[in-house]
């Protein structure tokens, strides 16, 4: 058999679709749980790179990992704070004020990793502590099933964990209900009395908060140092995610899954002769042509409602439709 | 007093939120800096007290203006292509390999270098526009994506297509001198492209504000729907847009390697296509403001370069004080109280008088 078809074929690629997928789906949850709100927020990269910071800074310093998983979250937070300030507060365009966000992640850990340790590069001169890998009893002894689903990282397990949480939040919860009237409809949600900017606040900060654990796994799990620019473009790909999932919890699970395979699979293909250019920049572009398939098939939805709309005679704006898909 | 501070209220925004940056720098210097008076000297005046560095900020400039430009364009439709950076890596790959492996006299040669590298990047930038246009797919994220794409597959065609093996490290080879853009100042690297930055924004203001097309650009970007029922094709709006950004920071990211480096040395993305978006920011998507704006950007650069050299404080602190900048121009209501209290005392004393 086709050695590459066999390494994929393998158990072991299995587990490499995990280990990918999870700061993927941290962060796709975040992002759902803004757009659901109607806020997007693209600022999933900085955020995730600055708790990334974070994580390792605290720990190396202080010795625990609660501490640093604390931080870490805090940080995440705040930026979605900071986001929710300047978006709802000051008004600045959600996009811009993001994009400002992410240029500030980049510098300013990079600024800070130098104070701290001399190095513009990575973190490697301090000692940072790591997520606990967790063997299931029971499940690791059996065969193909136990290698693909124990032994990851705790973090692996908190993503699954997420994506419950997630939807508890948002079905279960009077703030979930909230964030969902006002992404729906904010008129209408304030008109009920709900506070559209506060709501809003709260999902840009559970946004940060669901993507600080991706940017904690992927300096205290994946690896074990922070690097400038570590991130490398997942919060983007996280957002792609999120879109193509319809920023529902099962949907954002499978899309982040998809993507954590294409990019387990690049990984997987570095072994062959090709050059490694290329095969870098295979996740980034099955992220684009999966957001345009996914884009197109939403569009085609979309008119074909209008269409029947319009015969029917029900509604004439468009308007109406655009908002409820 | 008060009129003036009425009509100019944006720009006067603008410069506050550059003091406070400043302000904020200054502070962050003598918070890290073991020698701060030093730093700071090094910082603000560095990059006038050297004749190279001076020109340094004037080299830096042009690529700026151009990737400036660009977002611009893309921005005043709003349609938000952050793509010029994988533009202008991919169009400066591209003009590189054609440029290195044709021969023609130099008043030929160098026009026509230029416009490929403008064309690759209008091609590789249309790929958002079409994809939003058509499919409605988000230019932001796939813009993003195609930057990442456009960066590896340049390194690819660099270094297995047109590396200079003789070199030592990852470049191409060095450009025919008759595709060397002319450097006119002597004992100074600053070329041509800055004059034609200069020129292509004025050509842009000129495009914007004074042609249909460009009136149908502003208007999609004021509001698409009403623009669709005024029979604007937005449709070739929001393609022409990202062709033109592509364009615009293509040709920019070709002037540089043809007026400095003569050979494609980009190991690393040179992020001229972030400080595009930057200046756009500063300069409100305005085409003769992202002049000044670029300018003011190109100095602090270079100021954070002679930061790096000459003091214990590392480069990164100018890209915190550039977020900071940007994120106080985009909060519209910053400083909007104190623009209310003035326009009700002005329309207090028009009603007295």
């Amino acid at each position: 058999m086709n050695p590459l078809l066999q390494s994929i074929l393998s158990a072991e690629f299995g587990f490499a679709i995990f280990r990918v997928m999870t700061p993927l789906l941290f962060a796709a949850i975040g992002v759902s749980i803004s757009n659901l709100a109607g806020t997007i927020n693209i600022s999933m990269e900085g955020t995730m790179l600055v708790s990334a910071f974070v994580g390792v800074i605290v720990s190396a310093f202080t010795n625990s990992l609660i501490l640093a998983l604390l931080a870490g979250v805090a940080s995440g937070v705040a930026m979605g704070a900071i986001l929710s300030y300047f978006h709802l507060q000051l008004k600045a365009n959600v996009i811009l004020a993001a994009i400002a966000l992410n240029i500030f992640a980049t510098g300013i850990t990079v600024f800070l990793l130098f104070i701290a340790s001399g190095d513009k590069g990575s973190s490697s001169s301090l000692r940072s502590l790591l997520f606990p890998e967790v063997h299931i009893p029971l499940i690791r002894s059996i065969p193909v099933l136990g290698t693909i689903v124990s032994g990851h990282n705790i973090m692996t397990y908190g993503a699954f964990l997420a994506v419950f949480v997630f939807y508890i939040i948002t079905f279960k919860t009077p703030l979930g209900l909230r964030i969902r009237a006002v992404g729906q409809s904010p008129d209408a949600a304030e008109s009920v009395g709900i506070n559209v900017n506060r709501t809003r606040m709260w999902a840009l900060m559970l946004s940060g908060f669901f993507g600080a654990f991706g940017g904690l796994y992927l300096s205290m799990g994946y690896v074990s140092w922070f690097a400038r620019d570590m991130t490398a473009g997942r919060g983007w790909i996280a957002i792609a995610a999120a879109t193509l999932g319809g920023y529902m919890p099962l949907g954002t699970f499978l899309a982040s899954l998809l993507f954590g395979a294409v990019n387990a699979l690049a990984i997987y293909l570095a072994s062959l002769q090709i050059p490694s250019e290329l095969i870098t920049l295979i996740p980034y572009a099955a992220t684009v042509i999966a957001l345009t398939i996914y884009s197109a098939q939403a569009l085609k939805k979309r008119t074909r409602k209008v269409g029947e709309a319009r015969r029917v005679g029900k509604i004439t704006d468009i308007k109406e439709i655009e908002e409820s898909s | 007093m008060e009129k003036f501070l009425l009509k100019y209220f944006t720009l006067i925004r603008v410069i506050i939120a550059i003091i406070i940056g400043i302000v904020i720098s200054v502070f962050l210097i003598y918070l890290v800096s073991e020698e701060p008076a030093f730093s700071l000297r090094s910082f603000l005046l560095g990059p006038f007290l050297t004749r190279s560095r001076l020109a340094h900020v004037f080299e830096t400039a042009s690529p700026i203006i151009f990737c400036g430009l660009a977002i611009a364009v893309a921005f005043q439709a709003k349609q938000f292509n952050v793509g010029a950076e994988g533009s202008l890596y991919l169009g400066a790959v591209v003009a590189t390999a054609f440029g290195v492996s044709t021969n023609m006299p130099a008043f030929i040669h160098i026009p026509l270098v230029l416009l490929v590298g403008g064309l690759a990047g209008a091609a590789w930038s249309f790929i958002p526009g079409i994809l939003k246009a058509r499919w409605n797919a988000s230019e932001l994220v796939s813009s993003l994506m195609l930057n990442y794409v456009a960066f590896f597959l340049g390194l690819y065609l660099i270094n297995f297509h047109f590396r200079d093996k003789e070199a030592g490290f990852l470049v191409s080879y060095q450009l025919p001198e008759t595709a060397w853009l002319p450097q006119f100042i002597p004992d100074t690297r600053i070329h041509y492209g800055i004059i034609l930055a200069i020129v292509a924004a004025v050509l842009v203001y000129y495009f914007m504000y004074h042609t249909t097309t460009g009136y149908e650009i502003r208007c999609t970007g004021f509001n698409e729907r009403f623009a669709r029922f005024g029979g604007i094709n937005v449709f070739k709006v929001i393609i022409l847009c990202q062709v033109i950004l592509g364009f615009l920071s293509g040709f920019g990211g070709t002037t540089e390697i043809m007026g400095i480096h003569r050979r494609f040395v980009w190991q690393s993305s040179p992020g001229y296509g972030w400080d595009g978006v930057i200046v756009a920011i500063i300069g409100r998507n305005h085409p003769l403001l992202i002049i000044p704006a670029a300018f003011f950007l190109s100095y602090m650069r270079v100021g954070g370069r002679v930061l790096n050299l000459m003091s214990d404080v590392p480069a990164e602190m100018i890209t915190v004080i550039q977020s900071i900048i940007i994120l106080l121009i985009t909060a519209e209501a910053f400083l909007s109280q104190w623009k209310y209290r003035i326009t009700l005392r002005q329309a207090e004393l028009g009603g007295a008088a």
